[in-house]
């Protein structure tokens, strides 16, 4: 492949379906962009304790993050030096004060220092040195955290974490300034879930406020007909109602929903479920923020209005209800998700169970939403697959949109901006290792 | 490599035999602090057997199970729902540990107005995932009563379940803990948790019936 071809693939108001399904593709994404940019390991409460760990992959990298002895938390490739076997083979432990493989017994301080080597002296006089670097786990090259999220990169150059983040940034503070101590921890539950579909179909659709009132419509009017019912009975129905119901909406309600688009592909779909009841329990947790930050600036958390940020090319955090979901990309045609959510420290239960009928109704293996969101990636992908037409279209509202100091703003909620950003993106991770004419494929 | 002249046959004319000897294998000797000294605990539930059983008792709650399955295989969702008491819950914990379906993380956790919210979606012609050919059979079994006085009764399982979506086909299995209480001649169900031995595994695409 080369720049021209780049430049024909991905153009301003479409892309060509290959984007999506080719091998070769697929592969340059995760050189380019997973194995080089900073992807979120995890949040530092997952690894508590010295010794605690727990496995992920960087693109196709097996990677563990661990509690070193120091309280500092490494990320080091999962792979023995000497014969290459994974040291950690299962998503979470405690590792004890090292690591030891379970092949031939090499043994590693957490810091992925070699410790020590069974019948060390057979490598006298061989070209295997103990402080050789390659006698020892490898690093990440990087590794830095925000507000208790941790990400790596496996570059030494580029961005730092925090220029990469840049105003997306607010992912994380949105989501612990509304802990009356300014801090998460996670529950520790991690649902995972393969999608059948590209990615990038995840990605896109995290900001679409085109589609909930189509592809939701079952689960919305179901829910929005129950709700009706318990509220005229009772007077009042359960918020997690509303979490569903949502969804049976106009398109002209979607339409006045902004999103906004930052450089790096990030981007946020503004609220539009006005978490904000006046029953007691909000009273009274509106009340310890108060007592925490000052009426100004507990009214500025509690009032963003942001639905969903994604971190693009693979997070989507909702901060408002403490959710997080996290794309490792297998294949072209398939990617696994990983669905977090959090507890906001020093907030009353009641607060909490909020988030947790959330993560129960939405983001559950038995989701009443995700499912027929995965059903139309699937179908999405078997038809990109197809020679029945080349090109995906991103036209909305091309040219309506207002861009200031590199933001992109929509003026209508369902301006395909969104999708237009995050190429602008991928082009920009994708260029590097195609020009001047390199011939990839 | 030194040189002598060792042939095969010299080389395989001697030996050692390894024993297992009271000393370190060689994994503690590199590292004695290692994790997994420790003795793998006992995991997962087993039954208690309440006192006598009457037969017909015994007969009644079977019949129960195996109905719910059928009615869940037929999609009669409404009749299933009956099934529960109004404050009833069907729970499906994340894992085996979980104690409160109300207050952690749960796959299913569902009282009859959010089982009718589901019903509703699944009844309506657009709910897309539901346009694939989409079929489940369960079986239940291994049913034990595990204790019983007049008005209540805690009831042990186990299922396997097989779903067909579209061409691909899916296995679910794990254990039912029904706490059932009478209501008039009838049981009606008050707690229905379902332990997935599969509950953590990675799911290939969603759950979207009760199992």
């Amino acid at each position: 492949m080369t720049a021209l071809d780049l430049d024909h693939l991905v153009q301003p108001d479409r892309v060509h379906r290959s984007v999506y399904t080719d091998q070769a593709l697929f592969d340059l994404e995760m050189e380019n962009m997973f194995e080089k940019t900073w992807v979120y390991c995890g949040h530092e409460s997952q690894v508590k304790a010295v010794g605690d760990y727990h496995t992920l992959h960087i693109g196709r990298q097996p990677m563990v993050m661990v509690r070193d002895r120091d309280q500092s938390i490494r990320v080091l490739y999962n792979r023995c030096p000497h014969r290459g076997v994974q040291l950690c083979g299962t998503h979470s432990g405690n590792t004890g004060s090292g690591f030891v493989c379970p092949y031939h017994a090499w043994s590693f301080h957490l810091n992925g220092q070699v410790r020590a080597i069974p019948l060390a002296k057979g490598y006298d006089g061989t070209r295997m040195k103990l402080d050789d670097p390659q006698a020892s786990m490898v690093p990440a090259a990087r590794v830095d955290s925000y507000r208790g999220f941790v990400f790596a990169s496996l570059s030494p150059e580029g961005p730092s974490l925090l220029d990469f983040l840049g105003e997306a940034k607010v992912a994380f503070d949105d989501m612990c300034d509304r802990s009356p101590v300014g801090e998460v921890e996670v529950v520790p539950v991690c649902h995972r879930v393969v999608q059948h579909s590209n990615w990038k179909f995840f990605m896109e659709n995290q900001l679409d406020a085109l589609h909930p009132s189509v592809t939701h419509q079952s689960t919305g009017v179901s829910a929005r007909r129950i709700e009706e019912r318990v509220k005229k009975n009772q007077g009042s129905a359960p918020l997690y109602f509303h979490y569903l119901s949502t969804f049976a909406s106009s398109f002209d309600q979607w339409d006045s929903v902004q999103t906004v688009n930052f450089p790096y592909g990030h981007g946020i779909l503004k609220a539009y479920m006005g978490l904000r009841p006046t029953d007691p329990d909000t009273v009274e947790y509106e009340g310890l923020l108060k007592k925490a930050y000052g009426e100004e600036k507990a009214e500025e958390y509690l009032s963003r209005s942001i639905h969903h940020v994604l971190i693009y090319p693979y997070l989507s955090v909702q901060s408002p209800l403490q959710q997080l979901r996290c794309l490792r990309p297998i294949a072209p045609d398939k990617t696994l998700s990983e669905i977090w959510h959090f507890r906001l420290k020093g907030a009353p239960e009641a607060i909490y169970r909020r988030a947790l009928w959330y993560f129960n109704l939405v983001n559950s293996p038995a989701t009443m939403i995700n499912a027929d969101d995965l059903e139309n990636w699937t179908r999405g992908q078997w038809g990109l697959q197809s020679k029945g037409g080349e090109w995906v279209s991103f036209h909305r509202n091309m040219g309506g949109d207002t861009e200031t100091n590199g933001v992109a703003y929509s003026n209508n909620g369902t301006s395909e901006v969104v999708m237009r950003n995050q190429f602008k993106a991928w082009q920009a991770y994708i260029r590097p290792a195609v020009q001047p004419a390199v011939s990839v494929a | 490599m030194s040189k002598t002249t060792l042939t095969t046959q010299q080389a395989l004319g001697s030996g050692v035999i390894i024993e297992a000897v009271h000393s370190m294998t060689g994994a503690e000797s590199i590292a004695p602090d290692h994790m997994g000294r420790a003795r793998v605990p006992a995991q997962g539930y087993v039954p208690q057997t309440a006192a006598a059983i009457d037969p017909a008792l015994m007969h009644q709650v079977q019949t129960l199970l195996f109905r719910q399955a059928a009615m869940l295989d037929a999609k009669c969702w409404a009749d299933w729902i009956a099934l529960f008491t109004d404050d009833g819950v069907y729970w499906m914990p994340s894992n085996p540990e979980q104690t409160d379906w109300a207050s952690q993380a749960s796959i299913f956790a569902e009282d009859p107005l959010l089982m009718e919210v589901r019903m509703g979606r699944l009844q309506h012609p657009n709910a897309w995932s539901q346009a694939a050919n989409w079929s489940t059979n369960h079986i239940v079994g291994n049913v034990m009563i595990e204790h019983a006085d007049k008005d209540t009764l805690e009831v042990y399982s186990r299922f396997h379940m097989m779903e067909l979506r579209r061409d691909n086909v899916r296995h679910f299995a794990g254990s039912y803990r029904h706490s059932l209480v009478r209501v008039g001649s009838d049981w009606k169900i008050k707690l229905q948790r379902v332990d997935m031995a599969n509950a953590q595994g990675a799911y290939d695409y969603v759950i979207q019936a009760w199992v």
